[in-house]
């Protein structure tokens, strides 16, 4: 029994032609067919391989291996601290697992050393020998590795101590970081398709439905639809044949929580899935992957050919005469493959162009059947739901959003990466407490919220709960949960303009609200950002998005004005003065900038004149220089070479 | 049959169930616009002009792929509907070319017609628009995709033949174009010459060329022929002008009539005082063939001949 | 990814798209995978396959065209041997994912989805990799590279040959 889930002996008969209905069970409390105390030990021993207790002799080293940490080089990590355990003979007692996403990424890479729980950030090659030695062999902390407060300079022992992950309640996401992906033994030893199997032996359809109701779930992928509700229609539908589509087009800039879940814990997906399939009568599913994820098609793929070797993705699921099989389709590249019908119709071979609803998927899907389709996130929820019950789940959140959502918490903050908050916490305790502030002390400005069909939150909504209902009465969106942080040197007209470009681009082109509304909005934006905008451009920009917003087909077209409306209603005099007094208050839109010479700083050293290509810089030796405004091609160049930082933007 | 009964701009309409609140408005003589909308193809929904205002339902809905239900109240006029048709209108405008003086589907245009009825005088917004070349490089059909409005008829019609299906939708977003494969121009596509196509296009987008230059719509009389070539028994108009019958165009390709190129021909063999000469595609290249070869009658034709 | 094949081997490109034909006979929505893989095979989507495909799978040419030009991943031409694919989503562009994508592009003398003359590169942006933790951020080929400078950007492109 090399694994926990090989066979223990030759009485064991469980395989996915000959499914034995207690096969989860028996793997963790087991052997449930035959007594035999050797058969019991074997299951343990693996076991306690897999769950380290304190002071264990055993030491498993935990590296990430999501996108960010790969990039920031931990691969060669594991190649060289596999040389190092075996220079100092330790191959047997420490074992090195690949996690995904812990979610800290920008402090990547990252390793833990469990079951001590110690956070080692930003470790290079050269670092490992140190670690091996004076950690493992030592059992001393190497503290110059630890994260360390960027406020107070306080390390950080145990990632349990770190500002970052203390506030956050990481349910979704408990095993990301922290099991090997790629090995579904792992998964089950911490409670994997224990949801599953709870839901298929012991609760009929109906009752898992319920369940999910009770639980408040809303779907996580932008609208909040809840859950349940859009599983009991599927049920209700007539049809011989249904689909389970799981979406993970993720396309929102700015937002990688799917991915980080796919990477890290693709296992809780399938289950997901797999309760899903269960409760509505399907048995086909779909992951619909974006393209541009090649690392999380990768673990998708492991783990369904690993859950069908073990007969838990197949026919006759545990000998219940369930079945259930998952394909995965690789997006081409379209964010507007991410709304259900366009998704529906991508994956049937067609130009992702959204259909009109009704009919809803629940009644006419893919391939004209009954279809569900969530989320992602949505299904990662449920094995933790059919575990702990509907009723405990609602316990979490606020009233009308229960359960914990994943923000990636981007821009100008000084923790970027993936946080997992229950509804209700407060913009401010994200973005300050766990977030830990705006970068280099600069001022907040706003946070961008839902990405390119969300809005901005200012200052004075900082206090507010964070939830479905609060976000949209604040003229936001939760849509997947991309948080944006800006500070005083965003500029938001830039801002709403750069979202516009990306609904611009991303439009299929169906509907003439949206295929001629977004390029005229982004025309208008562009003239503003250039000063060549008039006040009249505001009340277009006010009527294009109203019209845009209630006639557009679908929802990409529908929410797209939203950057603009929502800066508008927060920050109309940035527009106005780049309108009216051709200024950029940020310094960002380089039409509207000039760049000045401060004449205490300047020297007169003349680097400046030389770098300048367009001849605009005069003065004498020695003597403070002048830029002629009318001649600068705000190319920078003068502002980058001086060494007195004479030279300014305004 | 049940039925719902609902008001539109607080008049009650009784209609069956599964009736689309465009149908029950025009039902009732209410007049709302239309451009994707065609009762004979499958329903699309995008060009939005159809929108109405319901209370009670999330923004404008469409009104031509909205169930009437019970109790529905609609209004087909009211600001928001006027502001939202008003602006799409703009919006097209925006991106088509102000060519009405001499577009031969003056007089007989829907974009005209609206933007006549909603007093939209003018584009409205200025920037890019869409600027490709024009289409004219065989003998049957001028394609304009300058003046395209996208509404997506004419692929809709030529697909429901599956074995023409020659254009589709291509490129994304406001580079969205209707294209034939590799968006070459239709004389080098597999087209048939059908017109399909052209008798469903609500612009001058498409055109048939043996009539460009021939007369104004309005100046035409017109008169009803029906195709004997086949069982189909399709519908052509004969178009005459001061007497004298100067085109033959289809009328309406309605369902499971499929048009065809030959029937066309050969009513303008038929009918017109001065018919122009056939054009079949040979090795590639349009030619002209005489009508015998253009009817397919060559076999017969030397059969009689040798009859005597 | 797309390493440069030339003319000679077009015959056991069509053989192996012949394989993936067997592969996808019984695949219900084949059409975009196929055209993935085709484009695996040859780089790019030359005509002549898009149209074989087409017939294969009996779907006609104009709508195989249409989806093959909606998609953004999808290529009618010839590209670069190394792919680069700069990220100008939201995170990266508050971070000053602009700037790098002007000395990355002002260095290679391409614009956006242009290739270079000796076809070592071609130039893409792309709205959000997924690893804004990083940003900025690009990838090449299958490699992610983050925190980038306009320098360390120019720095790891010239590492691809
Ligand atoms: C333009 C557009 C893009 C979308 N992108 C995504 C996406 O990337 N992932 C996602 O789960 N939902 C996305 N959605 C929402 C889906 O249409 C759908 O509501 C959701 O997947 C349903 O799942 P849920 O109920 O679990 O949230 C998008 C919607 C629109 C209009
Ligand atoms: S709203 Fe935009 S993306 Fe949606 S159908 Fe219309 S054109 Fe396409
Ligand atoms: S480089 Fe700086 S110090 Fe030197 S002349 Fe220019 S502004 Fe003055
Ligand atoms: S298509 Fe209609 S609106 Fe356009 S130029 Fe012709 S007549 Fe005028
Ligand atoms: S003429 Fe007929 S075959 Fe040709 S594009 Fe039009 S409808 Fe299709
Ligand atoms: S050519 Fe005419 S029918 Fe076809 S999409 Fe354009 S406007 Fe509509
Ligand atoms: S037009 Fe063609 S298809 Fe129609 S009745 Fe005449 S011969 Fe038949
Ligand atoms: S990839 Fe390592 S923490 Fe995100
Ligand atoms: S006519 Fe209704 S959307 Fe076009
Ligand atoms: S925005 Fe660049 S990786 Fe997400």
């Amino acid at each position: 029994m090399k694994s926990l889930l090989d066979k223990c002996c030759e009485k064991c008969t469980h395989g996915p032609q000959t499914p034995c209905r207690d096969f989860i069970k028996c793997r963790k409390t087991g052997p449930i067919c035959h007594d035999d105390e050797a058969c019991r030990q074997k299951r343990q021993n693996a076991l306690s391989d897999i769950h380290l207790t304190k002071g264990s002799e055993k030491k498993n080293i935990l590296i990430c291996a999501g996108t960010g940490c790969t990039s920031s080089g931990s691969r060669k990590l594991v190649e060289v601290l596999q040389e190092e355990l075996q220079k100092h003979g330790l191959t047997d007692k420490i074992k090195i697992t690949i996690t995904g996403c812990h979610g800290f990424c920008e402090q990547g890479p990252l390793m833990i050393v469990e079951p001590d729980k110690t956070f080692y950030v930003r470790v290079q090659d050269s670092d490992v020998a140190e670690i091996v030695e004076q950690n493992l062999v030592g059992g001393q902390v190497v503290e110059r590795l630890l994260y360390k407060d960027p406020n107070t300079g306080e390390p950080a022992e145990t990632y349990e101590s770190v500002p970052f992950y203390a506030k956050q309640q990481r349910l979704v996401l408990h095993n990301c970081g922290h099991i090997n992906p790629e090995d579904v033994a792992e998964y089950i030893a911490n409670d994997g398709y224990a949801g599953f199997v709870k839901a298929l032996l012991d609760m009929t359809p109906e009752e898992v439905i319920e369940d999910v109701k009770k639980s408040g779930l809303r779907g996580r992928g932008g609208a909040g639809f809840p859950t349940g509700m859009k599983w009991s229609f599927v049920r209700q539908a007539t049809g011989d044949k249904k689909y389970v589509v799981c979406n993970a087009d993720e396309g929102d800039p700015g937002a990688f929580m799917d991915r980080s879940v796919l990477e890290g814990d693709p296992h809780a997906v399938l289950e997901g899935m797999l309760i899903c399939g269960y409760a509505v009568g399907a048995d086909e599913g779909y992951i619909y992957v974006r393209a541009e994820y090649p690392l999380a098609i990768e673990r998708l793929k492991i783990a369904i050919a690993q859950a069908e070797q073990y007969g838990i993705l197949g026919d006759n699921i545990f000998n219940t005469g369930f079945n259930f099989h998952i394909k995965i389709k690789a997006g081409a590249g379209a964010f507007v493959c991410g709304e259900e019908t366009a998704l529906l119709t991508s994956i049937e071979g067609n130009r992702g162009m959204p259909r009109v609803r009704p009919p809803f998927p629940a009644q006419k899907g893919l391939w004209g059947k009954p279809t569900n389709l969530n989320n992602v996130e949505t299904y990662a929820n449920v094995p933790y739901i059919l575990r702990h019950g509907g009723d405990n789940y609602a316990k979490l959140g606020t009233e009308k959003s229960k359960g914990t959502k994943i923000f990636a918490l981007t821009g100008k903050v000084n923790n970027t990466g993936l946080v997992e908050v229950p509804m209700g916490m407060t913009m401010r305790d994200i973005i300050f407490t766990i977030g830990g502030g705006i970068q280099g002390g600069k001022k907040y400005k706003a946070v961008q919220i839902g990405g390119p069909s969300g809005g901005c939150i200012p200052e004075e909504n900082l206090d507010l709960p964070v939830d479905y209902d609060s976000l949209t009465a604040a003229g936001a969106m939760m849509g997947s949960g991309g948080l944006v942080v800006m500070d005083e040197t965003t500029c938001m007209v830039d801002v709403a303009r750069f979202f516009l470009t990306f609904t611009q681009s991303e439009s299929c082109g169906k509907c003439t609200p949206c295929r001629e509304g977004t390029k005229r909005m982004l025309e208008i934006l562009t003239r503003i950002c250039d000063g060549e905008g008039n006040m009249e451009d505001l009340d277009t920009l006010e009527r294009l998005g109203r019209v845009v917003k209630n006639t557009a087909l679908c929802g990409l077209g529908q929410t797209c004005p939203n950057p603009i409306l929502s800066t508008l209603r927060y920050f109309k005099d940035e527009y106005i003065a780049h309108i009216r007094d051709k200024r950029c208050p940020a310094g960002v839109c380089p039409n509207l900038l000039v760049y000045k010479i401060d004449q205490e700083k300047c020297k007169g050293c003349t680097k400046c004149a030389k770098n300048c290509p367009a001849g605009a810089i005069t003065g004498e030796k020695k003597e403070p220089h002048t830029i002629d405004t009318e001649k600068c091609i705000k190319c920078g160049a003068c502002l980058q070479g001086c060494k007195f930082n004479a030279i300014y933007k305004a | 049959m049940s039925y719902v009964s609902l008001t539109i701009n607080g008049v009650m309409v009784t209609v069956p169930k599964g009736t689309t609140v465009l149908n029950a408005a025009r039902e009732a003589g209410v007049f709302i616009p239309t451009f994707c909308h065609d009762p004979n193809i499958p329903r699309f929904g995008a060009c939005r002009i159809c929108v109405v205002e319901i209370p009670g339902m999330r923004n404008l809905p469409a009104s031509c792929v909205t169930e009437a239900t019970e109790g529905m109240e609609v209004y087909t006029e009211s600001p928001a509907v006027v502001e939202a048709r008003k602006t799409i209108l703009e919006l097209l405008l925006a991106n088509h070319p102000q060519d009405c003086l001499t577009c031969e589907k003056n007089g007989d245009c829907r974009l005209q017609d609206y933007a006549f009825r909603y007093s939209v005088k003018e584009a409205g917004f200025k920037g890019e628009s869409k600027d490709y070349p024009l289409d004219d490089t065989n003998p049957y059909i001028i394609r304009d995709a300058n003046k395209c409005i996208l509404c997506g008829r004419c692929v809709r019609t030529c697909n429901a033949i599956p074995d023409r299906s020659v254009i589709d939708f291509g490129y994304r977003g406001f580079n969205t174009k209707i294209v034939t494969a590799m968006d070459t121009p239709l004389g080098e596509s597999d087209c048939v010459y059908c017109g399909r196509c052209v008798t469903v296009c609500p612009v001058g987008a498409l055109a048939w060329k043996p009539l460009a230059g021939k007369g104004r719509t309005w100046e035409m009389a017109r008169q009803d022929v029906t195709c004997t070539f086949c069982d189909s028994g399709c519908v052509f108009e004969v178009l005459s002008k001061d007497g004298k019958n100067v085109g033959v165009i289809p009328k309406a390709s309605g369902n499971g009539r499929p048009l065809c190129l030959k029937g066309r021909l050969g009513l303008e063999l038929k009918y017109l005082d001065d018919p122009p000469p056939p054009y079949l595609k040979k090795d590639g290249e349009f030619a002209q063939v005489s009508w015998a070869e253009a009817l397919g009658l060559e076999d017969i034709l030397a059969k009689l001949d040798n009859k005597g | 990814m797309a390493s440069c094949k030339c003319e000679q081997n077009l015959e056991s490109q069509y053989q192996e798209l012949q394989k993936v034909f067997d592969k996808y006979r019984t695949v219900q929505g084949a059409l975009i995978p196929l055209l993935q893989e085709a484009q695996e095979i040859f780089g790019y989507l030359p005509g002549d396959v898009m149209k074989k495909i087409s017939r294969e799978i009996g779907v006609p040419f104009s709508k195989t065209f249409g989806v093959a030009t909606f998609y953004s991943q999808f290529h009618l031409k010839p590209r670069g041997r190394n792919i680069i694919r700069l990220c100008q989503g939201t995170a990266c562009h508050v971070r000053g994912a602009a700037k790098v994508f002007e000395a990355v592009s002002n260095d290679l003398g391409v614009d956006r989805n242009e290739t270079t003359e000796d076809r070592r590169y071609t130039l893409e942006t792309v709205a959000c990799l997924g690893a804004c933790g990083l940003a900025p951020v690009m990838m090449v080929n299958d490699d992610t590279h983050g925190r980038l400078t306009p320098d360390k950007a120019i720095a790891e492109i010239k590492k691809y040959d």
